[in-house]
């Protein structure tokens, strides 16, 4: 891995007011992003609308698309050309984006998509939160393949994890969603952009050997092909067809099992470097909370009502979602009496819970339609009904 | 195989994925020589140079000629390429897909492609049908045309492609028959030394599926047919260039203009309204 | 914990005031501060309103759930939002434009004629400043030093003079009216 610091140009050092949204794009300018293509939905917007304020000082490229799937599409374009790309929208425009989303992960083609996650399904609650497109970021273009899904619950953490999310997708050459919600996307809280000789980016792996002996398939020791850059001489192919390693269509189930495969095996296998949880007062509790995004922020209330009435509680916050920390789970399984995941839908991430855990503890969802976070309150009773 | 015998489109080709998919008698090769043949004329380092087709017959072209070349999903060649192209704007970007492809599925991206004025070639292979699913009916279907999701005719109005793409704001048409090999060779290399979009329409025979169904005979009788009604215009009006079922085609250049770029337009505007502080992108 | 709604209809600024006051305790006076607000059609109707919640850790539950504080600038959003108000807590209101009844409970009223004071310097489109600087002086949940240090970049500088202009007319005002209460 070759990691260097960020481009000054684009990082805008210092402490700031910023909702969630703004934070977002300030953590692309930092992380050295170039290309941004979009179109307008609430609530993820004002992200660029930020972008294309400031890009034009920073040199990079914004450009409004027709439509969320031409926006894709071109970020895809602009990945193959070797700028640092990315994308923001919410739920309608995230399903407009699915099938090209599966393009990218079978090209192999790093890219960053921020989700601000609205009320849904359909149109649903434009202003208002949710946290119902998880699974949809997990499972949601066609045939088996294998994404990285991060979840701030801040402004700050939105500029943090934005340059993660970079980092993971050159790292892995796949595509990495920022899931965030309307409300961290909408909420102004203080944001610490620290200079950019403090932030350090991970280099796409970019291939140095013979011209002719590039494969832009090949798998590399950690799985991960090289890969390099539109107009250097390669002459190559990539294609969104079952492909072997020479990027050349081959239709057949002997080279359908090597291509998912690996597409499977390059994530799964280096899920333990890629997962990145937040624990708290894990060990000796009776119940464990799980939670993402928003959702966190109003657990940890609730649990730190519980431990007042006397409740071992720990916390354990998921800044990586996909992949899931199975291992992690499995491990407290057999320890705690229950787990408890509130999120703002009716049961998804915890779904992957209590097939992780399979019948070894009890798992409690604590679902919410969406247009609010939960009162902690509803999450306090569940941490009590479940350790009776 | 002595030197001379070799096909100087081989350099071109990745021999190594030949034979390719077509049917005989298909048009989608003779297209592709054509290209072949401007690309060598035009004396681009070929390392610039990348093309980008969507999904259908014509979609496989990439898959076939040795360029930096992309595959992508139905419809989205279009913003493919302008994401290609605006990444490195040093690149030759050709689109490289069919009728149902650019004007069906990727309608919406073709349209705001021209009124961009972008910088693409966009190469497009009319065969008047859905030919990779079976022939079904497209948005360049002649009306009357027999289908196979038109079993009784075609009852709907098609798209006049070369006035779509004028009113939309393209800055180069033409449309050629694939008889006109040289011509489409000479449209391909003026539009790869065209600044903005170019759109070439070239009509070819779908053998196996529209010419059956229609029972217009091999791919000689449709050829006969393109020799006996293609009727050269240069500058035509575009609004006059509808093709019915079996009769008149009419082909020539039919706009060549110059006009900035999306690329041209960004910089010169934002230049002019940010000053010094502005760093002009991809100069 | 204090939580504060402001309050009146869209064009009065009074988004600014919850951005301006959140980014002053958070930057300025350390402590946190969370601002959250209303969108979509309602937010830029008759009566819109920002949240913000201020705290001396960090702020877990984003929104606020009975204000402490509620400042109102239209009578539309008074309607709306004073029940909401603690029954101890801080009513803040332009009296020109709104007619409050008598404050339930230990509630404290403390009315400005802030928008004809915008006017009479010159603007009325300053008239939210004035209301900030009102605020600060009767609310003391953030420092005037903090508020002005947190001016610059949401009031635009060719105007700055004049908006802090407006803020210091409503903070002394505000500092008379509390004189007036003690004696």
């Amino acid at each position: 891995m070759k990691t260097r610091k960020a481009d000054p140009k684009g990082v805008m050092t210092g402490a700031h007011y910023l909702d969630g949204d703004f934070a977002l794009a300030e953590g692309a300018l930092a992380a050295g992003c170039r290309f941004f293509a979009g179109y307008p939905i609430t609530p993820s917007t004002e992200t660029a609308e930020r972008f294309s304020e400031r890009i034009p000082f920073v040199g990079g490229m914004f450009i409004q698309m027709e439509d969320e799937i031409a926006s894709i599409a071109a970020l895809i374009g602009a990945s193959w050309s070797g700028k640092k790309v990315m994308t923001v929208t919410s739920g309608p425009g995230f399903s407009l984006m699915m099938e090209n989303i599966g393009l990218a992960a079978m090209q192999e083609v790093p890219l960053v998509i921020a989700n601000v996650q609205r009320g849904g399904p359909s149109t649903g609650l434009p202003t208002l939160t949710g946290q119902q497109d998880m699974m949809q970021a997990r499972w949601g273009s066609h045939g088996d393949y294998r994404i990285i899904a991060l979840s701030p619950d801040s402004p700050q953490e939105c500029f943090d994890l934005t340059i993660q999310a970079f980092n993971l997708a050159e790292l892995y050459r796949v595509p990495v969603f920022i899931m965030t919600d309307e409300c961290v996307g909408h909420m102004h809280e203080k944001v610490v952009i620290p200079p950019a000789d403090e932030i350090d980016l991970v280099e796409r792996k970019w291939y140095e050997g013979p011209k002719d002996a590039y494969r832009p398939y090949k798998p590399d020791t950690d799985l991960v092909p090289f890969m390099i850059k539109t107009g250097d001489g390669y002459r190559f192919h990539t294609t969104g067809l079952t492909h072997d390693e020479r990027g050349y269509p081959v239709i057949n189930a002997e080279v359908q099992d090597w291509c998912v495969r690996h597409l499977i095996d390059k994530i799964d296998k280096n899920a333990e470097k890629i997962i990145k949880l937040e624990e708290e007062q894990v060990d000796g509790a009776e119940v464990v909370v799980l939670s993402y995004g928003i959702t966190s922020r109003v657990a940890i209330k609730a649990v730190q009502d519980a431990r007042r009435q006397g409740i071992k509680v720990g916390t354990i916050r998921l800044l990586t979602v996909w992949p899931f920390p199975e291992k992690r789970v499995q491990e407290l399984a057999g320890k705690v009496k229950a787990m408890v995941m509130p999120e703002i839908n009716m049961g998804q991430v915890v779904k992957e819970l209590e097939r992780s855990v399979a019948g070894r503890t009890k798992v409690v969802s604590v679902p919410h339609c969406g247009g609010g976070v939960h009162d902690p309150d509803v999450i306090l009773k569940a941490i009590k009904e479940a350790v009776k | 195989m002595s030197p001379e015998a070799k096909n100087p489109i081989e350099n071109f080709l990745r021999m190594d994925r030949i034979p390719h998919i077509w049917c005989s008698g298909c048009g989608i090769g003779t297209v592709v020589s054509s290209f072949a043949d401007a690309l060598e004329k035009s004396r681009l380092d070929l390392d610039k140079v990348a093309i980008v087709s969507g999904i259908g017959c014509t979609g496989r072209v990439a898959g076939y000629v040795k360029l930096d070349s992309f595959h992508t999903t139905h419809g989205r060649a279009i913003p493919f390429a302008t994401g290609l192209k605006l990444g490195n704007p040093e690149l030759k970007v050709v689109v490289f897909s069919g009728d149902g492809d650019i004007f069906g599925i990727g309608g919406n991206h073709f349209i705001h492609a021209c009124r961009r004025n972008m910088d693409l070639v966009v190469i497009c292979v009319n065969n008047f049908n859905y030919a990779m699913t079976g022939g079904q009916v497209a948005p360049t279907s002649p009306e009357k045309a027999n289908l196979s999701t038109a079993p009784y005719g075609n009852f709907e109005y098609p798209f006049n492609v070369p006035y779509l793409a004028e009113a939309c704001g393209a800055t180069y048409v033409a449309r050629w028959t694939v008889l006109h090999m040289r011509q489409v060779t000479t449209s391909i290399l003026e539009a790869l030394n065209h600044k903005g979009l170019s759109l070439i329409e070239v009509i070819t025979p779908c053998v196996t599926l529209y010419a059956r169904r229609n029972r217009l005979g091999d791919g000689l009788n449709l050829l006969k047919y393109y020799y006996e009604n293609s009727e050269v215009r240069h500058g035509a009006d575009t609004r006059t260039l509808d093709i019915r079922f079996q009769e008149k085609i009419t082909c020539g250049k039919f706009i060549d203009v110059e006009k900035p770029t999306f690329l041209d337009c960004m910089n010169t505007h934002l230049t002019k309204t940010l000053g010094e502080k502005f760093r002009p992108y991809g100069v | 914990m204090t939580e504060i709604r402001f309050s009146g209809f869209g064009g009065q600024g009074i988004i600014r005031l919850g951005l301006i006051t959140g980014k002053a305790v958070s930057l300025y006076d350390n402590k946190f501060a969370t601002m959250t607000q209303s969108f979509g059609p309602e937010a830029r109707g008759s009566a819109c309103s920002s949240q913000v919640v201020i705290s001396e850790e960090r702020v877990l539950y984003p929104y606020i759930t009975r204000p402490e504080i509620l400042v109102s600038m239209s009578q539309e959003a008074y309607d709306k939002y004073e029940p909401d108000l603690r029954e101890d807590g801080l009513l803040i209101i332009d009296n020109d434009l709104v007619k409050s009844t008598a404050p339930r409970g230990s509630i404290r009223l403390f009315s400005i004629p802030s928008t004809r004071f915008a006017e009479e310097l010159g603007n009325r489109i300053i008239g939210n400043l004035v209301m900030l600087g009102f605020f600060t002086a009767v609310s003391k949940v953030v420092s005037p030093e903090a508020i002005k240090k947190a001016l610059p970049g949401l009031v635009p500088s060719r105007f700055m003079d004049l908006n802090v202009k407006a803020f210091d007319k409503g903070y002394d005002y505000g500092l008379e009216v509390l004189d007036k209460a003690k004696s």
